[in-house]
């Protein structure tokens, strides 16, 4: 698993607006509602919604199982969860290092 | 120029991706044409040599119009009809044109910026509509558009209505002509969404399925099974098709709808299925499309549901006999063994042309439709 590159929420946020862009070229990033469900304002279907999400994993290796999309579901909660996930994958990262250390 | 689609009625020779002295396959790109929907690559239906091209990049040209002479390998040339256009420029065309999303190609034109200088930030490197108000941004403070403007309302609504136009042609003509029959049915979605999401589990993110490729496994089986709902209304009769082509309904960003095939969707596991779709939803999104897609779905799907509706009555396009439509997937109350329970449903719908069948025959297919859907694990066997 290839380990977190972007811890930021700044950059995390702007991955996920350039996948978001790369899926649906016309949408203009400066109108998303960020609490608004992202699906419904943008006009993503299901087949749009995984293909942002798998463009964010490439561009992150954030790792995210299908029981939590849901927590994807706007903008800002999107953004809360990648950073949750990429500190968990980095101190997991770590606690590795740490353990093949000893 | 190919009829790309039943509503087609001209098409704008964009490119040449050939120039004449190329070797072809059946199956090469030759040409790009801009539809009122889509650009679709269109592509070669023999093998030979490009003998002439008869019709210059940039030309809109009816339906039928021969756009270029192909010297087969039996050493005849394909020439059907004089040539009604201007002969192409004498250079062979450029190397490879960047990928360009409609919207972006429609912003470049009105703002006057060349695509071929700009640097894409798109999939493999396709120009989008930010990479032309960047560059016209940067070049033409003057001319520089509000993004909440883009594209120009003039050539969206120009756009907009040729395919508002299309759309609604074929459409009354499918009403006007094809006296369809409805049918609904609901379906437990609850064996096949657990095995789905045990599938997703072990997958990484690129390969995890969707309902949707569920669906389409199952109508595509069903439709296999179903010799009245598959095929062609022609000259009068109805002509049943061999293989399944799916024609898969996707809606365009900013408004109207393409219909493209999945070929020979009967004979693909879900994963190939789900890779289809994938394909086809990222390129008619971005609007470039292929002339095989195009021209011979032999029944469509339609899937609103993904966008919230329950339920969606669908018109059949023309030729085809056949329309099955799926609502939203949603946890609703559902009797089971006796039990009232909560289960993920699905409301499956069959719009079918009676000249062709009858209730009891679709009745059936949605019958088999859903069985299909239920057990997904046994079509994978």
């Amino acid at each position: 698993m290839s380990r977190p590159v972007r811890v930021s929420p700044q950059e995390l946020r702007q991955t996920l607006i350039e996948a978001i862009v790369e899926v649906a070229p016309d949408v203009d990033p400066t109108t998303i509602d960020p609490c608004e469900d992202l699906a419904e304002q943008l006009a993503l279907d299901s087949v749009d919604m995984l293909a942002t999400l798998v463009s964010v994993n490439e561009r992150t290796g954030i790792e995210i199982p299908e029981r939590d999309y849901p927590k994807l579901a706007t903008l800002d909660d999107a953004v809360a969860y990648l950073v949750h996930a990429a500190v968990r994958q980095v101190d997991a990262a770590a606690r590795q290092e740490e353990d093949s250390s000893i | 120029m190919p009829s790309l689609g039943a509503d087609m009625e001209s098409g704008t020779l964009l490119e040449w991706r050939v120039k004449p002295g190329d070797v072809v396959k059946r199956g090469d790109i030759v040409a790009v044409v801009d539809t009122s929907k889509a650009e679709i690559e269109v592509e070669i239906f023999q093998d030979g040599t490009v003998e002439q091209l008869l019709v210059a990049e940039g030309t809109r040209v009816p339906v039928g119009t021969v756009l270029a002479t192909l010297q087969t390998t039996s050493d005849e040339s394909e020439r059907a009809q004089a040539p009604s256009a201007p002969p192409p420029p004498t250079e062979g065309p450029s190397a490879e044109r960047p990928r360009v999303s409609p919207v972006a190609r429609r912003a470049a034109e009105r703002l006057g910026v060349d695509i071929t200088s700009l640097h894409g930030s798109g999939p493999n490197g396709a120009i989008t509509l930010a990479d032309v108000q960047g560059t016209a941004g940067s070049t033409q403070a003057a001319r520089a558009v509000k993004p909440d403007e883009a594209p120009a309302p003039s050539v969206a609504a120009d756009r907009q209505a040729a395919m508002r136009q299309a759309i609604g042609a074929l459409m009354a003509r499918s009403k006007k002509e094809i006296p369809h029959y409805y049918l609904q049915s609901t379906i437990d979605l609850s064996g096949a969404l657990e095995w789905l999401g045990k599938a997703n589990e072990t997958r990484p993110m690129s390969e995890r399925l969707l309902p949707a490729a569920l669906l389409l496994s199952a109508t595509a089986k069903a439709a296999k099974e179903a010799p009245a709902m598959n095929g062609f209304w022609r000259s009068d009769a109805f002509q049943p098709a061999e293989h399944v082509h799916l024609g898969v309904a996707v809606s365009l960003r900013g408004g109207g709808l393409v219909a493209p095939a999945i070929r020979d969707a009967d004979r693909k596991s879900v994963d190939e299925l789900m890779a289809s779709l994938n394909d086809l939803v990222r390129r008619a999104r971005v609007g470039v499309l292929r002339s095989s897609e195009m021209f011979d779905p032999t029944i469509t799907v339609t899937n609103l549901g993904d966008l919230g509706a329950e339920v969606v009555h669908g018109v059949i396009y023309p030729p085809q006999v056949a329309l099955v439509g799926f609502g939203a997937v949603g946890e609703r109350p559902w009797a089971h063994s006796g039990m009232l329970g909560v289960r993920p449903l699905v409301t499956v719908t069959l719009a079918g042309d009676h000249r062709v069948s009858d209730g009891a025959e679709g009745s059936r297919v949605l019958a088999l439709g859903g069985r299909y859907r239920q057990r997904p694990e046994e079509r994978e066997k």
